[in-house]
């Protein structure tokens, strides 16, 4: 029930703060996310560490076609939805004083957030399809709606691209589907068990449909175009959504939807996609090093860490996946924080070029403190929640391959260099007329900001209730992968 | 079946309200006679009987699509309230609209080729007719000479068509040239054992005959501009009420007369679909104006019909129910909101949706949700039309079609999505809407999703 009631409660509360006015939606919003992430404790508070799939609801849907309505949540899941429960409030917060969003905003915001636990706790192959489409409902709206220039091109690029990956991810699960025994079955066991059942190239062509979705939504090289002009354009709110939650959509596919269900091909074209996310780590750092624009470089940057985390996930080691679940959660709080510090100063100073910055440090010392943290976090200095993540997936590359792991590990030593220079032009040097007049952290922006530091070094001292969480789920899937190739040999 | 004999007397009273002045009556008489012929439709559920000496037959396929006929016109007529509204020909557009829903319901329920001759050229000639009612606008009356032509030419097609089946079989009737193409029967009646080969001309004259009807390409030139210059009422009423009747006419030929070649017909369907697919698209990409990027969107569509009708012809007829219910709830709700505006603005034009969002939130949302389900976002009631005919197609093993398929919905959502755009674009012009229309949008919407989320509620056959 508690499931359900993840979903429900943002849902219900989308269609009720469509018909409020405008202030009275903005704070009614804000109380549903906090009902959500109250939810979410409890989960988290009965939820067994040593047992899988756990709060589930099952109940017939579409009985020709043989769709249930079937959610659950094992460790992996619930990491995923604890992430989501906690940037949801504080996304909402940070568009509480912006008079330009009228009620429907929110209501976006919520639906979204209803569709991504949707699409994390989905038992269902259906399901989890419809809740991954409904999920990109929203967001092109945001984006649509509020965007920047040319927000219209963009935001229809950006749909297509989405909408490809998924549709041979339909395809995908369709030819699945029909692989069950009669009478077939969307329950993610039955999947599993006619994925195993496929011959390498069938597993294959599963795989590439799948693994296209997925690697679209994160975005992979050569699959990510669609994302430096859309993270760029969308308002504040649709970055943070689409940055630090929805990307992990395409991760936690891999992980629950990809691996356990076509092993063969993993193992086999696991090398392969591997090396394109490294390619794309290297090549994404790269235009990140001379990127101007100070929301674009954010977003490539974004692009290089999920490259370590799609490569680190691949390795298909329980280190791999552990480091990847911690990293997932530790990007999504650190590129809210970075984004949401980008939209302070570029509503500020009224630019986002880096060269017009500029010793920001010595007229908004609190601001820049916070910037160097969550800075560091993206940098992954140890005691930061960076650290760990980048720690344990690139220690998993190494043990895959060494200089695989040599050229993943770069991404660390370039990110320093363009995350410091970063920091050097616009916090440090003389204060010029475009940063003068730039006021320190309000009250209400403390009040995001400072949480986003603190879980960036408590999860960098203590990972350890984190890693807990999603260890016995890592394992249950690994170990069932392990025996499954074992026996196909 | 008895509402057979309701539509028919209800185009007799709209025929007769003008010489007895019965004019303020008639809107309630048409809007009566619709629903009681629906509810006699539903009453008649599960139960199977000819009629007329087996010149019709009501199955539960032809219930099911009788049903869905009458209550897209109901809806239809909801919509179109303004058209009935003046004091010119009132009446007569009434009448003729009601011949035509007697046409359709004899097209879906015909045993006997006389009788889908006779239903067609009813249907038919109140369109040419309805399509030209705007006297006064000059594409008005070029549309509905170009039906005009087009039309009495297909119809030309179909009648050879049967005429040359008739010569073969000897019959006009469905039962009996189904069972005399079955190498047995066929040899007591022509005393050979070959069937002639003008049989096989006859029947592909009527396929062309009937891909006039439900414009797939090559055979669509007339659509873009018949939807384009017809009044939005009328165009609207083609591309559901007629849509469907055509469909159902391919459905029993093809299926139930012809079953025996449904195989060597099969390639010939997808043919038609794929250049359905090819032309469709392609054009719709650069249309401005609304009507018609809705009319080859309409010939898109009939390429997904095909698709499945061409995969499995025998076990298709729930998949084809199903999608054209959601393809006509969608027409109608985007249809609906073009009405709207063309009243207010003067034209279809895709730059009057600018500003929409803003200025008229529901009618943006419901422009929305139609274009959304006709390029199959999950979860409105499209997405399930199209996921329903790529497994139908996959499960028999079409995958090259079905690929094309996939990529041609791809392109779809670009041109779907261009009025979404557009109406996301500032502007201070306003739009008022009534209060009954603005129930028939939310109750069009509920509908699309409720078909949507529960398809299991409509999939009856």
């Amino acid at each position: 029930m508690l499931t359900i009631a993840l979903i429900f409660v943002p849902l219900i509360a989308a269609v009720i703060v469509l018909g409020l006015p405008q202030l009275l939606a903005r704070f009614f919003a804000f109380f549903a996310a906090l009902v959500e992430l109250l939810i979410s404790l409890v989960v988290i508070f009965h939820f067994n560490k040593l047992q899988g799939v756990q709060f589930v609801f099952d109940t017939p849907w579409i009985q020709s076609m043989g769709i249930n309505f079937s959610v659950g949540m094992d460790g992996i899941s619930l990491l995923l939805v604890l992430l989501t429960t906690v940037l949801t409030p504080g996304i909402l917060v940070t568009a509480l004083r912006d008079s330009t969003k009228p009620s429907s905003y929110f209501s976006l915001i919520l639906l979204m957030q209803s569709a991504m636990i949707g699409v994390f706790v989905a038992q269902d192959g259906f399901l989890f399809y419809l809740f991954w489409e409904i999920a990109l409902i929203p967001i092109y709206f945001i984006c649509l709606m509020w965007g920047g220039e040319n927000r219209g091109r963009i935001t229809l690029k950006f749909f297509i691209y989405t909408l490809t990956g998924s549709l041979l991810m339909l395809v995908a699960i369709v030819y699945l589907y029909y692989h069950t025994p009669a009478p077939h079955s969307f329950a993610l066991q039955s999947l599993y068990e006619a994925g195993r059942s496929l011959s390498l190239p069938q597993q294959t062509m599963v795989f590439v449909g799948m693994f296209l979705a997925f690697a679209i939504k994160m975005p992979v090289f050569p699959v990510h175009t669609w994302q430096p002009d859309t993270y760029t354009t969308a308002p504040l709110q649709g970055t943070m959504l689409l940055s630090a939650i929805m990307l992990k959509m395409g991760i936690y596919g891999v992980i629950r939807w990809l691996i356990p269900m076509v092993p063969l091909a993993v193992k086999e074209w696991g090398m392969t996609a591997i090396i394109f996310s490294v390619i794309g780590i290297i090549y994404a750092s790269a235009i990140a090093l001379v990127q101007k624009d100070f929301k674009r470089l954010i977003a490539y940057s974004s692009i290089a860490h999920v490259g370590l985390i799609s490569a680190g996930t691949l390795t298909l080691t329980s280190v791999g996946v552990q480091g990847a679940m911690i990293q997932m959660i530790s990007h999504g709080v650190i590129v809210f924080g970075l984004f949401y510090i980008v939209e302070i100063i570029s509503e500020r100073t009224k630019t986002r070029e880096l060269p017009k910055l500029g010793g920001i440090r010595n007229v908004a010392p609190l601001m820049a403190s916070c910037f160097l943290v969550i800075m560091l976090g993206s940098v992954a200095l140890p005691l930061t929640s960076g650290f760990v993540g980048e720690f344990l997936l690139i220690n998993s590359l190494v043990q895959y391959k060494l200089w695989i792991g040599a050229t993943a590990g770069l991404t660390i030593i370039l990110g320093a260099v363009y995350m410091f220079k970063t920091f050097q032009k616009s916090m440090s040097g003389e204060t010029n007329s475009t940063t003068a007049q730039v006021t320190d952290l309000s009250y209400h922006e403390r009040l995001v900001l400072f949480p986003v530091v603190f879980l960036i070094v408590l999860i960098g001292i203590y990972p350890k209730p984190l890693l807990d969480i999603s260890a016995t789920a890592v394992n249950d899937l690994l170990s069932v992968f392990s025996h499954v190739s074992a026996s196909a040999n | 079946m008895n509402a057979l004999y309701i539509i028919c007397g209800t185009g007799v009273f709209a025929l007769l309200a003008e010489v007895f002045s019965w004019k303020k009556w008639i809107n309630y008489v048409s809007l009566s006679g619709l629903i009681l012929a629906t509810i006699l439709t539903i009453l008649d559920w599960r139960s199977v009987s000819y009629r007329f000496h087996g010149m019709v037959y009501y199955d539960h396929v032809a219930l099911a699509f009788t049903a869905l006929i009458l209550l897209a016109s109901i809806f239809w007529f909801w919509m179109s309230r303004d058209y009935f509204k003046g004091d010119e020909h009132t009446t007569d557009k009434s009448a003729l609209v009601f011949f035509a829903i007697a046409g359709a319901m004899m097209m879906i329920s015909f045993n006997n080729m006389a009788m889908l001759f006779l239903g067609i050229e009813v249907l038919s000639i109140s369109l040419y007719v309805l399509a030209g009612s705007d006297k006064t606008n000059l594409f008005s009356t070029e549309a509905s000479f170009k039906y005009f032509l087009m039309g009495s030419f297909s119809t030309g097609f179909l009648l050879f068509g049967i005429a040359l089946v008739y010569g073969a079989t000897g019959s006009f009737s469905i039962t009996t040239i189904s069972e005399s193409t079955s190498p047995l029967i066929s040899s007591a009646i022509t005393g050979t054992q070959s069937i002639p080969r003008f049989y096989f001309i006859g029947m592909l004259l009527m396929l062309v005959g009937v891909a006039f009807k439900i414009s797939a390409a090559p055979f669509h030139l007339w659509t873009p501009d018949v939807y384009e210059g017809s009044p939005t009422p009328i165009t609207t009423f083609m591309s559901t009420v007629v849509k469907i009747a055509a469909f159902s006419v391919l459905i029993k030929i093809f299926s139930v007369c012809f079953a025996r070649y449904a195989h060597s017909l099969q390639l010939l369907e997808q043919g038609l679909m794929v250049v359905t697919f090819i032309v469709a698209n392609i054009a719709a990409v650069r249309q401005k104006n609304l009507k018609r990027m809705l009319a080859f969107s309409s010939v898109s569509q009939v390429g997904y019909l095909l698709l499945a009708f061409s995969s499995d012809s025998q076990h298709s007829s729930g998949v084809l129910f199903y999608y054209l219910i959601a393809y006509s709830v969608a027409s109608l709700l985007a249809f609906a909101v073009i009405n709207l505006i063309e009243i207010q603005k003067g034209s279809a034009s895709i730059d009057n949706l600018k500003g929409l969002f803003k200025n008229n939130p529901l009618m943006a949302v419901a422009m929305t949700i139609a274009m959304f389900s006709l390029a199959g976002i999950p979860p409105l009631a499209g997405f399930f039309g199209k996921y329903l005919v790529f497994t139908l197609s996959l499960s028999h093993g079409f995958v090259a079609l079905t690929v094309l398929a996939v990529i041609a919905s791809l392109i779809g959502v670009y041109y779907y999505f261009a009025p979404v755009v557009v109406m996301s674009r500032p502007s201070d012009e306003t739009l008022s809407i009534s209060k009954s229309d603005r129930y028939l949008l939310i109750i069009l919407i509920a509908i699309n999703l409720l078909v949507g989320l529960f398809p299991d509620l409509v999939r009856v056959i």
